[in-house]
């Protein structure tokens, strides 16, 4: 087996190093009705050509997001990553490494985790950012259970216009944990509903956006409400390229801003892996999760860099931690920083306004077709569109004609009553003749 | 010298560098100085060429974000310049054994990485109709078939992100469980006091107290305190097995006995399965839930701290309330069931947005289909084979922590030998670093003192593990004849020296932030 380097001779020399008589003397405390006889029912070895065989036919069976027109977003994102990217992650360096726990072995992976943090607290406008979490859906639960430590309060407002999977991951983990949601009832553009539903038991308010309607919206006045009320704002971010034309969470007053970070440097990967962005103000540092990469000096005063605030962690605290994460999603990290690095604000705000630009087109081009009504007012890249047919069918009527529509509503929430409901997203990847050819088939689908 | 709480030193000594040899301007032969991005004046810059839009935002006004977003960027040569030089700066498996206990730090093949990079697994959305994506579905079936099989298990959630994700999802379906049987008075859950803290950790994150059963004298749980600490308040118990000693838990079918017995669920960890895949299977012991940790057992890159993939593989008791979504077979082929309905009615809620980690479940699949179920035998085979080789080879030297009977995938020592030589487990093991080795988990398992656990994997030729074994066995006997400043100083040798990480928490400086301007500091 190419991946096994002991030799048959290697193996004997070792068992009399170690005075076994054969291998299995060494399973000797696995109770014996436990030991297998044989190998488990299942296929041998492999050689490499074979696997790929294998996996290339599964692969083929597949839609590839690059050979259609392609609209679908509702927090995944398809965006052109430079070609440098994905070489760099691939560096056996960062690639085959661990977390740093050893830092003067681990200077690569903890300067990339400080420019990381430095990029996301930029972005977010926020004060520190943690090295990474899953995703933004597991970091909005993340910032849900911190915000109820932070307040000793048990109750988290959930606006209509937060993700539905958002929602349910965020509902999990509460509801585990004692802390009840209110969530409101879907709405294309009602931010401001969550004031009202403020009260004394409010840990926080989580809002997104854009939202999952694509609606952006200045959340200034509802942070001012749940501030005042002593809750904490939670501001969430499907779209980390939104951060190239849109006012930051930052700016409009958040207290702990949460992201999905993957439309920077990461694939679409059919959901994961991704990399949850997580950022608040410093005085909240002590209570965040996850890892912290901090600047610190060596023996000989050189500066370096360190894991640190590491008395939140489960290997130190154990069930006092903030969280039980432990593995993050570093490598997505690392490609995110180095995409960063390549953009830089002068690209960042381009690329923001080209996605913008596209999907306006888009939302022309589509306006008029008949049977197409526009539902969202304001929006960075996604919208949605009210049809005049149930859009899970529309979808797979344009799927079928080779045109990837975008994500029906009810795929995300079948009980909302929103059946008529199709997310449409466009990014720079989308051109004008994708969008002419959305544009002919739907009016075709839906005549 | 400040300690952490597990009694680590965190603030170096200040020693001189080794030989005294400085360049002039900061650099190290090949090892160059290099700074943060935010230091390169790249303000200006960008390494992308993007199309000018034709449009203004005018029509989003305020919500146009107009304050500098303080990002620098860099041209293209500058930026493969920046993060090559800062991975010459990590240690990796593909340099040397990377012997971390508990982490299984194996090789990770590149055919895993080409196959996960194909159009059709990579440039996938988790919401494009299910019709077009058939191929993903069924590498996911697939998997789910491997990992069932290969642990004896009906049923499998795969999408946790990774391992204490995984424990978070198998704690939730146990919590689940009972209260679908209306037992709502289980508060607690028992960990043994050797447990990985994420075990204690997701425990308490949902809301249950921890109660710790007690370890006896050979490295296992104490089955008396169990027994004693079992009772119809106790949800579940949380043990890893084979062990953090790196011991195989000889009673593991009384333990699932007793705990059954009462009512409550055994969770098993399985970040150690790699010690056993392919010759024992979890199922058979009695296990309810266990999570496999892809970036371990299934070798998928650990990349620097992820990402990961924590698939949990339940019992037919818990197998009805795993989470949305859930694979089922349909008359027309594999549904990705989304919604808590029908086959997924009981599920318990939704770990993260999507689907889990295909690309990890891509590399993961490669893996097991290249080994086949021969070669994963021969996986756990040779992962043990190589730590008690490590485990016979230092033990005239080092004092294994359970010298009796062999040990599984991993070797742990404690610190007893290095009794009166002024020499730590600290120094012992940052000094592995100018040898040339990434240094074993230090401190844990918490039950023994100075403890030095050793994880070769089965990827290590005997060739290497005789050149680490040289090693360790001239630093063991340098500490031995006296050599402490060899110790107290290191590592005298890598890009830096001890760092000190009492400074990094004390001021905490989490991000880069401009310098003030000179005149203003001058006022």
């Amino acid at each position: 087996m190419r991946y096994l380097p002991l030799t048959p001779d290697d193996r004997r020399q070792m068992l009399g190093a170690i005075g076994a008589g054969s291998v299995d003397e060494l399973f000797v405390d696995v109770p014996k009705s436990a030991v297998l006889d044989g190998p488990v029912d299942l296929p041998g070895f492999a050689g490499e050509l074979e696997v790929e065989r294998e996996l290339g036919a599964l692969a083929a069976r597949n839609v590839a997001a690059g050979s259609v027109p392609f609209f679908c977003g509702a927090g995944a994102y398809r965006h052109h990553v430079p070609a440098s990217v994905d070489h760099i992650i691939q560096r056996s360096e960062f690639l085959t490494s661990y977390t740093p726990y050893q830092p003067e072995i681990a200077q690569g992976t903890l300067q990339v985790l400080f420019e990381f943090q430095t990029q996301v607290a930029a972005l977010t406008g926020m004060d520190v950012a943690n090295a990474s979490l899953y995703d933004g859906s597991t970091a909005a639960g993340e910032a849900v259970m911190m915000a109820s430590r932070v307040t000793r309060r048990s109750k988290a407002i959930l606006s209509g216009g937060l993700h539905p999977h958002y929602v349910q991951t965020v509902e999990t983990l509460a509801h585990a944990a004692g802390v009840a949601t209110e969530r409101l009832k879907a709405a294309v553009d009602a931010e401001d509903a969550v004031i009202a539903a403020i009260d004394a038991d409010t840990a926080c308010v989580v809002v997104q956006t854009p939202n999952v309607f694509g609606t952006a919206t200045d959340v200034t006045r509802i942070a001012a409400a749940a501030q005042a009320a002593g809750a904490l704002m939670i501001v969430v971010t499907t779209e980390a390229i939104s951060f190239g034309l849109l006012k930051s969470p930052g700016e409009m007053g958040a207290d702990i801003a949460v992201a999905e970070g993957q439309s920077i440097g990461n694939a679409l990967n059919f959901g994961g892996p991704y990399v949850g962005l997580f950022a608040c103000r410093e005085k909240l540092v002590r209570q965040a999760p996850g890892r912290l990469c901090g600047e610190t000096v060596d023996a000989d005063g050189r500066r370096g860099f360190v894991l640190t605030l590491s008395t939140r962690e489960q290997h130190i605290r154990r069930d006092k931690a903030t969280s039980n994460i432990c593995t993050n999603s570093g490598l997505c990290a690392l490609a995110f920083t180095i995409h960063m690095s390549l953009l830089g604000e002068v690209g960042l705000r381009k690329l923001a306004l080209l996605n913008h630009q596209q999907a306006l087109k888009t939302k022309i081009a589509l306006s008029g077709v008949k049977g197409v009504e526009v539902l969202t007012p304001r929006f960075f890249n996604e919208f949605a569109v009210k049809l005049s047919k149930p859009a899970a069918e529309v979808v797979e009527a344009l799927a079928r004609r080779g045109v990837l529509a975008g994500v029906p509503y009810s795929r995300l929430d079948p009980h909302a009553g929103l059946d008529d409901v199709l997310l449409v997203c466009a990014t720079e990847t989308v051109t004008d003749g994708d969008i002419e050819t959305f544009k002919t088939q739907l009016a075709e689908v839906l005549a | 010298m400040s300690m952490n709480s597990v009694g680590r030193p965190t603030t170096p000594q200040a020693e001189t560098a080794a030989g005294g040899f400085a360049s002039l301007t900061g650099g190290r032969g090949l090892l160059q100085d290099e700074g943060l991005i935010f230091e390169m004046d790249g303000w200006s810059k960008t390494g992308v060429d993007i199309p000018e839009a034709s449009i203004s935002a005018d029509e989003l006004g305020d919500l146009v974000r107009s304050n500098p977003i303080g990002l620098p960027g860099l041209s293209e040569p500058e930026t493969l310049r920046h993060y090559v030089r800062l991975s010459q700066k990590n240690h990796a498996i593909d340099l040397a054994l990377y012997p971390l206990g508990s982490c299984t730090m194996k090789h990770n093949p590149r055919l895993n990485e080409k196959m996960a990079r194909l159009a059709g697994f990579a440039d996938i959305h988790p919401l494009q109709p299910q019709s077009t994506v058939p191929g993903a579905l069924e590498l996911m079936d697939r998997l789910a078939h491997w990992l069932k099989t290969l642990t004896g298990m009906p049923a499998v959630a795969l999408t946790p992100k990774a391992g204490a994700n995984g424990e978070l999802c198998g704690i939730l379906a146990i919590q689940a469980a009972h209260k679908a049987r209306g037992d709502t008075a289980r508060k607690v859950v028992l960990v043994p006091t050797s447990a990985h803290g994420t075990n204690p950790a997701t425990a308490a994150f949902v809301g249950y107290s921890v109660r710790e059963i007690a370890q006896t004298d050979d490295g296992r749980v104490d089955l008396a305190d169990l027994e004693a600490k079992l009772g119809p308040d106790v949800a579940a118990i949380m043990v890893t097995n084979p062990n953090t000693c790196g011991l195989f838990e000889r009673d593991i079918v009384e333990i699932a006995r007793l705990t059954h017995a009462a009512g409550a669920y055994f969770y098993c960890d399985g970040a150690n399965f790699n010690a056993i895949v392919g010759r024992v299977r979890p199922g058979d012991l009695g296990v309810d839930a266990m999570h496999i940790n892809l970036h371990k057992t299934f070798s998928t890159p650990h990349g620097g701290g992820g990402p990961g993939a924590g698939p949990v593989v339940l019992s037919e008791a818990l197998a009805p309330y795993a989470p949305t979504p859930w694979l089922t077979h349909g008359p027309d082929g594999l549904i990705l069931q989304e919604e808590a309905i029908e086959e997924a009615a009981g599920a318990f809620g939704r770990m993260s947005a999507f689907h889990g980690q295909m690309g990890m479940y891509v590399r993961a699949y490669a893996y097991m289909r290249s080994h086949g179920s021969d070669g994963l035998k021969q996986v756990a085979e040779d992962a043990v084979l190589n730590a008690n080789y490590i485990k016979a080879r230092l033990c005239d030297l080092m004092s294994p922590a359970f010298p009796d009977g062999p040990c599984m995938h991993e070797a742990l020592f404690d610190d007893a030998w290095l009794e009166g030589t002024g020499v730590t487990t600290l120094d012992f093991a940052k000094a592995m670093i100018d040898e040339g080795f990434h240094p074993m988990t230090m401190y844990f398992p918490l039950v023994v003192h100075g403890a030095m656990l050793i994880e070769p994997t089965e990827t290590e030729s005997k060739q290497e593990l005789d050149r680490f074994v040289t090693a360790l066995r001239a630093l063991a006997q340098a500490a031995k004849t006296g050599d402490a400043d060899r110790f107290k100083g290191a590592p005298h040798l890598a890009p830096l020296r001890r760092l000190d990480e009492t400074l990094a928490a004390r001021k905490p400086k989490l991000r880069w932030k401009p310098e003030a301007p000179a005149t203003l500091a001058a006022e």
